[in-house]
């Protein structure tokens, strides 16, 4: 406001710079520091080039199953998820009653998703005598092995991302209930059928939307942590040893803080290299209202 | 004359009322079919959570052989066990922990938020624009990679096996998220009341906190809401910085107990799941709208 001192707003905003410095900046430095030396916690950090790297992509099995299942499961999960989400957003935008009884029940999972009680629900209920199988026993299916094999257990992970697409669904739902009804009159007139009009005006229009759980869901993923921790441990054969529990295992277990902060560092450079791709391609592909370039 | 018009109308209308009728038909079906779908995928993905309640009251060798949510022979031992717990203290130890690292972090991740946020979206300032693009960078930023050095941070301030890790960096309005949240909300204020009451000669401070934070309640118990959710289910900070069990969260006492107890007292470990669950599931169901706002308007991760 005028009339006010500049620095005024500095005041305000005193606790969030405090904080970047300290815990963001300070740390994001260090860490890069870090990943270039040899850090057990009882030495003063010894410098060792790009020791660390070299390690890692020569001559560590480890690293190169727990980025290849990260991959598969972070390119599993998302799209499967986002898809689901839509789905179920475009049945629920429709003048049905109890909608609300439902986007309430599909929201659920995602506020309780994350806690260690529902990871120890999944060990139950995947179990080899569990829920699931005596589901499946009923409608007279075989038992699966959904934790000993490897395929399945990556699986079973990913299904507790799945079954809480709730928080995605509902950014969808509002964006589709946002969107301009007399749009769909128009295009029916002109002889539009329902899935002309869902591909030439619904998805467009949610374009932003779709980009926006995209980025956040795939940040996400890349660093799920509790799920497998809790449910596998990591196996069977490291088939579920995600990246996060690699690095944990590696800085708090074996107390080796440099090594893990080179982990650390490819996985938060694979991260920002997909949010870069998806930002530079969202020109081509994601619409703004008001915007002249599409 | 007439009659020709007719003639060649009569089918036409009745052309019409066939289509109109398909329509209203194909409009039930398609109804029906939602509803059926939305059901079904409904039940699908509650029923573990009520097959949860039902096998908290079972008995052990009950759990893997019932898959109905009714228990047959209802006992309660699994949360009288639980309670107690493998360790020398009780689960209500554990639940007292949780509110005490979840209650302080909440308090000060809302005034810490507020008052970034009001300063974000009411003044100018010199290197506005570079601290907010390091507002957005840090809700980009994964955590993953500031993870080792903040533990070295809080090891050399002595903070280890205290809750001052988990709650500090919030108080300093640590969760870029909320911050971006409130600024965009304040944006959408307008600004009359404001200056109406810096004319009155009210100073920034008591107009923040007399007109904006009334204002802007709706956004900021969304914020509470989150953060108190994300706290309870929160593992990886307690599990790095908490040693000792007398100062365990309900979310690192869960995996003590499947750690120790798993190998035959299941009940035991559900019932205290149920339990864990509970607080959250409540304050949803009695908020649940400003869950919903709150993540339609700001767009929230979970």
């Amino acid at each position: 406001m005028s009339g006010d001192n500049k620095f005024l707003g500095l005041i305000y905003l005193s606790p969030f710079i405090i904080g970047l410095l300290v815990f963001t900046a300070l740390p994001f430095l260090a860490s890069l520091y870090l990943s270039f030396t040899n850090y057990n916690l009882m030495n003063e950090p010894v410098f060792t080039g790009l020791q660390n790297y070299i390690r890692l992509f020569t001559n560590d099995r480890t690293f190169r199953k727990s980025l290849w299942v990260t991959l598969v499961y972070v390119f599993m999960t998302v799209p499967l998820k986002l898809a689901f989400a839509l789905f179920m957003a475009v049945i629920l935008n429709y003048k049905l009653k109890f909608i609300n009884v439902f986007r309430t029940a599909y929201y659920v999972p995602s506020i309780l998703g994350g806690s260690i009680a529902i990871a120890v629900l999944w060990r139950y209920i995947f179990a080899d005598v569990g829920l699931v199988n005596m589901g499946l026993a009923l409608l007279g299916f075989e038992p699966v092995n959904w934790f000993g094999d490897p395929t399945n257990a990556l699986f079973t992970i990913t299904l507790l991302r799945l079954w809480q697409f709730g928080s995605a669904m509902v950014i969808f739902l509002a964006a589709l209930q946002s969107i301009d009804k007399t749009l769909y009159e128009a295009a029916s007139i002109d002889g539009a059928g329902k899935w002309t009009s869902f591909v030439y005006i619904t998805l467009p229009l949610i374009t932003p939307v779709i980009f926006f759980n995209l980025i956040m869901q795939m940040v996400q993923a890349f660093q799920e942590f509790n799920g497998p921790y809790i449910i596998t441990q990591g196996g069977p054969l490291k088939s579920t040893y995600l990246l996060p529990i690699y690095i944990y295992d590696e800085a708090f277990k074996r107390f080796d803080m440099g090594y893990a902060s080179a982990i650390a560092w490819v996985l938060f450079l694979i991260i920002m290299a997909l949010t870069l791709i998806a930002f530079w391609s969202s020109r081509h592909w994601v619409y703004y209202a008001g915007d002249k370039r599409s | 004359m007439t009659d020709h018009i007719l003639s060649q109308n009569t089918p036409a209308a009745r052309d019409i009322d066939i289509v109109r009728s398909r329509e209203t038909r194909s409009h039930r079906f398609s109804a029906a079919l939602r509803y059926a779908l939305l059901t079904a995928v409904g039940l699908l993905m509650l029923y573990p959570l009520i097959w949860l309640i039902g096998a908290s009251f079972k008995t052990n060798s009950e759990i893997f052989s019932n898959p109905g949510f009714w228990p047959e022979n209802p006992t309660l031992d699994g949360y009288i066990k639980g309670w107690k717990t493998s360790t020398p203290y009780s689960f209500g130890t554990f639940f007292a922990n949780t509110l005490w690292i979840v209650i302080p972090k909440v308090i000060g991740t809302a005034i810490s938020c507020t008052a970034v946020a009001y300063g974000f979206a009411r003044f100018d300032f010199p290197f506005k624009k570079v601290l907010f693009s390091a507002l957005i960078a840090t809700l980009l930023l994964p955590n993953v990679v500031t993870r080792i050095p903040q533990y070295l941070i809080f090891r050399d301030l002595g903070w280890l096996d205290s809750y001052l890790p988990l709650w500090v960096p919030s108080a300093l309005a640590g969760d870029a998220f909320f911050v971006f949240m409130l600024v965009q909300f304040l944006r959408a204020i307008p600004r009359d009341m404001e200056e109406a009451a810096r004319v009155d000669g009210a100073t920034t401070w008591q107009t923040l906190i007399f007109i904006v934070v009334p204002l802007l309640m709706p956004a900021l118990i969304s914020v509470c809401l989150f953060q108190f959710m994300w706290t309870m289910n929160d593992f990886l900070g307690p599990l790095i910085y908490i040693s000792s069990v007398d100062k365990y969260p309900i979310s690192l006492a869960l995996k003590l107990s499947i750690d120790t107890t798993e190998a035959f007292e299941w009940n035991r470990v559900l019932a205290m799941s149920v339990l864990s669950l509970a607080p959250a599931l409540a304050v949803f169901f009695l908020a649940q709208k400003y869950f919903i706002d709150g993540i339609s308007s700001g767009g929230i991760k979970g």
